[in-house]
């Protein structure tokens, strides 16, 4: 089994991605879009947790309906320099409150991840030849911010001393 | 000036710690050249032609006498003894050893110094007025609410890989001295009817491949709306704004395929969402931050000082001196001086560290220990009492820093060019040179009057040749370098981009084709009228049939390509 980050930790991963044409295995699966889509009716009535894969195309309102059943929202990152799941991340978390696990996929590193948490991400699946170990010590590159965001919903000045 | 308190001086010695890491592990070859060049360039390393070259926030343009020696010293211990002063506000060193660069930065933070997101597909340095606080026709002083920006901008989560660079300028005066119309947005305060203070937003400026002048999307935005607003137009574009190529991945293409009013009717939903949130500005915060800016101790006698009217009778050179490098100051009795970084054969914007420690002398001396660097790439020395304006011009003249040619055709803009930027298709600096040679008459320069020219060594535009007046910019013809040229830009009110004269002209010829060019104006031009008007009134035409030297193979082409009617 492979190990993410989770909440700041190392932790084996109970989810598996499971592809458009690949039969569903037992456990937790994450699936693209395309194929929540279609076989919605099917993957709700499994009675295990379900996780959809979005492009960072997609427009998050579109899925708002969908968001109470899904545990998991995996985010793409097709190159870590494309900046687009912060918005989406953000908007799951801010505009529709969503609570279950935001995961980074694709070309996740070290460098992006404490803007990554900060957008709402809580789940990271590093690429492979990369250190876990190293990478959690990145939550800890600023011991504060000065903007809101998806882990503080006040700016910094709120916090300053004598504000 | 904004003071750092804990918590701004934790984030930019965190941000020096993070990045003394990140280049740690690029050294170690743990990090490839692609993973470390945004987090290099987000704190302002190129890998340049010759040498790396690294770009240090002035935030604004504003600089206390104590950073302006820290800057020295950077020059000095760890540069060949030199800065250049962009267009942007900003410092560049163009020899620091990409291992130094953390202690740099080290460095800077011990003065509340940065160089973060001077590069990089981020939101970069906020740029202001350089007269902001001291302009006569100011509405309200921009420094605020720049500060303010910086703030939330800085390490913003969302919007630090952005499809590409994102500009921001605030103007607080009826006249625009920051090129905001120029800009991905430009924010121009403005005062309602009320009193209350807001601000006119534009959006989609911008030069490069594709110049392009902003849009207005709203008219009044309150203050308390101002980041909530910043935050919904980012947000748009980061979704929306293209990524597959380069040359149109700036906002102003996204707001031109859209269409204006479509670009705005998303922002404006997208901000009805976040206008009532944390972001919303606290009038207390306002408040704070403009404490930062209150006025110096100006003497209220300053203009009882009889000394200054008598040596502007008395030497010809100091009032030559006045009537170029001086603004008007909002105080009686107070003058805003330039500090010109224009002396032929050094290239624009180039100062010494030497120098930099002079001025910062002069500034503790004659302006509160206070020092700004403008758009147009020269120094600034505001609140001199004018009994100070002659001794203060000696000193300045005893460094070369008082060539007395502020808004003339030696006051040019221009980018490092192939010199250092290994973009360039031109060396704008050797050009420059050739101009200055040419130009070197001051009672010429004086006749010629306002003139703005601007040049650039490639298609980027960093030397804004679109807005000149006169813009020159390099193009590479099988492996030469060519200059084109246009004529009628303006960064100002009076905004406009250039018209392009015709076919290029080889480098030899720069200069004397501008020569033929000024002809052409001083011939037409009515009273005294400036070259961008006469350019206006009497269009491209009379320019550019003279432009070219007789029998010239450029000439042929021109004529022919005007006998087909092109
Ligand atoms: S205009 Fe071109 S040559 Fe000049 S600095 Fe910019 S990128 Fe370099």
């Amino acid at each position: 089994m492979q190990s993410v980050i989770k909440d700041r930790r190392i932790v084996e991963d109970r989810w598996q991605h499971v592809a458009d044409d690949a039969e569903l295995p037992a456990g937790p699966v994450i699936v693209s879009l395309a194929r929540w889509r279609k076989e919605q009716a099917v993957l709700r009535e499994r009675g295990e947790w379900v996780g959809v894969r979005l492009p960072n195309t997609t427009n998050i309102a579109d899925l708002a309906a969908d968001l109470p059943t899904l545990a998991l929202v995996a985010l793409e990152f097709p190159k870590f320099a494309d900046g687009r799941a912060y918005s989406q991340a953000r908007l799951l978390r801010e505009r529709h409150g969503y609570q279950g696990e935001i995961r980074a996929v694709g070309d996740v590193l070290r460098d992006q991840l404490f803007f990554m948490a900060r957008s709402g991400f809580d789940a990271f699946e590093l690429r492979a030849d990369r250190s876990l170990e190293d990478a959690l010590e990145a939550f800890n590159d600023f011991s504060e911010s000065y903007q809101p965001a998806a882990d503080q919903p006040l700016p910094l000045y709120r916090r300053r001393s004598g504000a | 000036m904004y003071q750092y308190d804990y918590y701004d001086q934790t984030l930019v010695d965190e941000r020096v710690a993070q990045y003394r890491g990140q280049v740690q592990r690029y050294l170690a070859g743990e990090l490839s050249d692609d993973e470390f060049r945004p987090l290099r360039l987000m704190n302002g390393l190129y890998l340049q032609r010759h040498a790396p070259m690294l770009r240090v926030a002035i935030p604004y343009g504003l600089l206390s006498s104590r950073q302006l020696r820290t800057l020295a010293h950077i020059a000095r211990r760890y540069d060949k003894g030199f800065g250049h002063f962009t267009t942007r506000q900003n410092i560049q060193y163009n020899w620091p050893k990409l291992e130094e660069t953390p202690d740099i930065l080290a460095e800077l933070a011990q003065v509340q110094m940065h160089a973060i997101q001077t590069s990089g597909n981020c939101i970069r340095n906020v740029t202001a007025d350089h007269l902001a606080g001291v302009a006569p026709d100011e509405i309200e002083d921009p420094r605020i609410y720049c500060e303010i920006i910086r703030q939330w901008s800085t390490f913003h989560p969302e919007f630090s890989y952005l499809p590409r660079k994102f500009k921001i300028a605030v103007t607080g005066a009826a006249y625009d001295r920051a090129a905001a119309q120029v800009h991905d947005i430009g924010l121009n305060l403005v005062r309602a009817e009320t009193g209350q203070i807001g601000f006119r937003v534009l959006v989609g400026g911008g030069l490069g491949r594709t110049p392009l002048i902003g849009r207005v999307i709203r008219e009044f935005l309150p203050e308390r709306d101002l980041l909530t607003y910043l935050e919904a137009i980012l947000r748009v574009y980061n979704q929306q704004g293209r990524r597959d190529n380069l040359y149109k991945a700036r906002i102003k293409i996204l707001v031109k395929a859209l269409g204006t009013e479509k670009f705005r009717t998303q922002v404006e939903a997208e901000w009805e969402q976040i206008r009532n949130s944390g972001l919303a500005l606290d009038q207390a915060e306002i408040e704070r931050v403009r404490r930062y800016f209150s006025p110096p101790p100006y003497e209220t006698n300053a203009v009882d000082d009889l000394s200054f009217e008598q040596w502007l009778k008395a030497d010809k050179a100091f009032a030559d001196w006045i009537k170029q490098n001086i603004a008007p100051h909002k105080i009686a009795g107070y003058r805003n001086v330039f500090v010109a970084l224009k002396e032929p054969h050094v290239p624009p914007g180039d100062i010494s560290a030497d120098q930099m420690d002079a001025v910062a002398d002069i500034a503790d001396h004659y302006s509160f220990g206070m020092v700004r660097s403008t758009h147009h790439q020269n120094l600034l020395l505001t609140d001199v009492r004018q009994a100070d304006l002659y001794p203060l011009w000696h000193t300045l003249k005893s460094q070369k820093l008082a060539a007395p040619v502020i808004g003339t055709l030696a006051d040019m803009i221009c980018c490092p060019g192939l010199d250092f930027c290994s973009l360039a298709n031109a060396s704008s600096i050797s050009v420059a040179d050739q101009i200055n040679e040419k130009f070197d008459r001051l009672d010429y320069l004086y006749d010629l009057g306002d003139l703005r020219l601007n040049l650039s060594g490639c298609m980027n535009a960093c030397g804004h040749h679109h807005v000149g007046h006169i813009g020159i910019l390099g193009v590479d013809k099988k492996g030469e370098e060519w200059y084109q040229i246009s004529l009628g830009g303006s960064s100002e009110n009076d905004v406009s981009l250039g018209d392009i004269l015709g076919p290029s002209v080889p480098k030899t010829e720069v200069a004397n084709t501008l020569e033929r060019i000024l002809r052409v104006y001083v011939e037409y031009r009515e009273n005294d009228e400036r070259f961008l008007d006469t350019f206006r009134r009497i269009g491209l035409e009379p320019f550019r049939v003279r432009a070219y030297a007789p029998g010239s193979h450029e000439a042929k082409q021109e004529e022919q390509r005007h006998a087909v009617g092109y």
